[in-house]
């Protein structure tokens, strides 16, 4: 029979790799909780983004030249001579920080549910393991274009390692392979962005999903759906992976995608944000820029560096910030896991690490003044004492009572009609022709929306009251 | 408690206002949809600025292509004599050259309006004026001790700069007056810089309208896949509970 060769030879492949039996396991029986919100979007745009960063940055190695006389050429040349090179560069440079945006998205995710506790400690790990293999992916690619910040950027960020006392100066020498950053560092910086750093981020990424998979996924709940199952041994709270959270990821990406390409054709630089104005002029080593600040997303750390007044010290805290994020499991003593249930100074500490994280990324964007480094000082006390004072307060705390089975949140079809009744509030009509004027449409006003400063007023006053209830 | 509150607040709000005041740049007026002002601004620029400054990253044929005009017209009417179609726009004069000369090696302008922006480059190209200590003769209001001459000395003629006393004894230039009149008058002048402007503002990043308009088709394509999606969604999703 013909129609059966395809049959065998599927059966041959099967008969020899469990794909069956893996694909059952990651997605079709594994059983996900049913209540994921918003925040649960981002562990697969995460992989969509690093999908996205391999092929536009092998498209991108294709025609980039890894020589310090080159590299800002060879650039240009991809963006303006190359087919399509633009959108293959904008894709790439939106997608780096499009990856960040979505990882701490992720991580505040992880932290407001408690997704870090026992028994997901080590998935936990893994992550932060990634986040600083994504930092030293960043921050060795952001060096390739060969700009003045590029160069500047990584100039100073090197010269950290010297501030360690005795090795100092021999291990900052031995990363650059040189006195000052040059074409050697590139080339490492290269070899290291586009073969090394890759692999041990889909390593990772590997041992991120099988730990989840293992003991399965946390929700905003917080409790453990396996506690209660059905004659079957399924999960009562829990649905198939496959197709219902793949079906909503669709959507998610959907929505991300829109806003992605919104931001690559219409603002690639972002307001210098995601492209620096001053890495449009070429790496100069005799020329110093006035202001060097690292790109957005290391600027909190940034801030906390220049926080302190000595510099081994400042380089203690930088790595403190992101090591203190590695012991987070060990140092919450709460049994409880969601924020939905725990008590109110958690929520507050939770706030204070929010405002401060926020205020040190602006702070590390600005030149250096007598204030802001005051501010820079207290946001670093809120940083650290959200983590380090976390043994304390944590067993204070009064938690709320659990519920045995997740609980049935509104969705956002479900707010429609409350966000449109808010509009109306914020908003009055008003005529936008002027009545006297009879020749105008026959005489007929027309209406227009125009915002309505009362009702904005009253709408901010109840947000407000119901954000300090929400912290209690 | 609350008063320390409100006053923290106020001062985080401060503490952005103090940074940074530097001289008051004048708006250009960017169309890069302009082909008619593009074409100008890049003949200015061969006449003007090609001979020190090279616009390396762009080629001939590209705008020939983008402005809509033949090979052989941008040959004729707007490259310098000799180049072909496929070259890029490079500077006659040599590195070595300039050093002696300027003491620096003209930069390459084909990323300068992205580095800086166009109201910069229209405020620094109006802003030079008489300044007899400098080994020039000129000097500038928003680029101080810029080693560059004024090239529009006689399309613009000489300014001279009018002081003012400000506290401490100290002078500062309050604006800068036509001493003597070039052969353009004010309005004329204004244009053919804004021109030049545009020019290069475009040659920064030619492909800009191109990813404009192709924007418009992904994001119509990316709402319709979203509603697909989303009607997809809410069908399986009608069984969970």
């Amino acid at each position: 029979m013909k129609t059966n060769r395809l049959t065998e030879c599927s059966n041959w492949v099967l008969e020899r790799f469990p794909l069956t039996k893996l694909w059952n396991e990651h997605m079709a029986h594994y059983y996900a909780p049913k209540n994921f919100n918003f925040w649960y979007f981002f562990g697969s745009l995460a992989l969509l983004v690093l999908v996205n960063q391999f092929v536009t940055g092998i498209l991108l190695t294709m025609n980039y030249k890894p020589d310090a006389k080159l590299a800002f050429d060879s650039v240009e040349y991809i963006m303006r001579d190359v087919n399509w090179g633009w959108l293959v560069r904008y894709m790439h440079s939106t997608g780096a920080s499009a990856f960040f945006i979505i990882i701490y998205l992720h991580m505040f995710r992880g932290l407001i549910y408690g997704s870090y506790k026992q028994p997901r400690e080590l998935i936990w790990i893994f992550g932060m393991f990634l986040f600083l293999a994504l930092m030293a992916e960043a921050f060795m690619g952001y060096l390739l274009p060969w700009g003045q910040m590029s160069y500047w950027g990584a100039q100073v960020i090197i010269s950290l390692f010297s501030a360690i006392p005795f090795i100092g100066d021999d291990l900052s020498l031995w990363i650059r392979g040189d006195y000052v950053v040059s074409d050697a560092t590139l080339n490492r910086f290269f070899a290291f962005h586009v073969i090394s750093v890759p692999l041990v981020l889909v390593l990772l990424v590997f041992l991120h999903i099988v730990a989840l998979h293992e003991v399965g996924s946390n929700n905003p709940d917080g409790i453990e759906i396996k506690k209660t199952k059905d004659a079957n041994g399924i999960p009562l709270d829990g649905i198939p992976f496959h197709p219902y959270y793949t079906v909503k990821d669709i959507v998610g990406v959907g929505v991300f995608l829109i806003f992605f390409a919104t931001i690559m054709f219409y603002l690639p630089e972002m307001g210098g944000f995601f492209l620096e104005s001053d890495n449009f002029i070429p790496a100069d080593p005799l020329r110093t820029p006035e202001h060097i600040a690292p790109l957005w997303y290391f600027t909190p750390f940034y801030a906390i560096l220049r926080a302190i007044p000595d510099k081994f010290a400042g380089v203690i805290a930088m790595f403190g910030s992101i090591a203190v994020l590695f012991i987070l499991p060990w140092l919450d003593r709460s049994p409880i896991k969601s924020v939905r249930y725990r008590g109110g100074i958690f929520k507050k500490a939770l706030f204070v690490l929010v405002v401060s994280f926020i205020a040190l990324g602006y702070l590390g964007t600005q030149p250096v003044t007598a204030t802001g480094t005051i501010f820079s000082r207290i946001f670093t006390l809120g940083y650290f004492g959200f983590f380090l004072l976390m043994p304390i307060y944590s067993r204070w705390e009064k938690s709320k009572p659990l519920p045995t089975r997740v609980t049935d949140q509104p969705t956002m079809e479900d707010r429609i009609p409350a966000l449109k009744e808010i509009f109306e509030e914020m908003t009055v009509l008003k005529p936008a022709t002027d009545p006297a004027d009879t020749k105008s449409y026959y005489g007929s006003t027309l209406l227009r929306r125009r915002p309505n400063p009362q009702g904005i007023l009253k709408v901010m006053i109840r947000v407000a009251k119901k954000l300090k209830a929400s912290l209690d | 408690m609350k008063n320390i509150f409100i006053t923290i607040l106020l001062l985080a709000l401060s503490f952005g206002v103090v940074a940074g005041e530097s001289a008051h740049l004048q708006h250009a007026n960017i169309n890069p949809t302009d082909n008619e002002s593009l074409q100008r601004g890049a003949k200015h620029f061969v006449t003007y600025c090609l001979g020190c400054h090279s616009i390396k990253h762009i080629r001939y044929q590209r705008m020939s292509l983008d402005f809509g005009i033949d090979d052989k017209k941008v040959l004729s009417e707007i490259a310098p004599q000799g180049a072909t179609i496929y070259q890029q726009m490079h500077t006659a004069m040599n590195a070595h050259d300039s050093e002696k000369w300027f003491g620096i090696q003209p930069p390459d302008l084909s990323l300068v309006s992205r580095s800086r922006n166009a109201d910069w480059l229209y405020s620094y190209l109006k802003s030079f004026y008489t300044d007899t200590k400098k080994p020039l003769g000129t000097n500038n209001l928003v680029f101080k001790d810029v080693g560059m001459p004024n090239v529009f000395w006689q399309l613009q003629g000489e300014q001279k700069a009018l002081f003012k006393i400000i506290e401490g004894g100290k002078e500062e230039i309050e604006k800068l007056v036509v001493d003597i009149p070039g052969t353009l008058s004010e309005q004329e002048f204004d244009a053919m810089v804004n021109d030049l402007v545009n020019f290069l503002v475009y040659v920064g990043e030619p492909i800009k309208l191109e990813r404009e308009r192709m924007g418009k088709y992904v994001l119509f394509f990316l709402g319709m896949f979203l509603l697909i999606a989303y009607l997809l969604k809410k069908e399986y999703w009608k069984d969970v509970h």
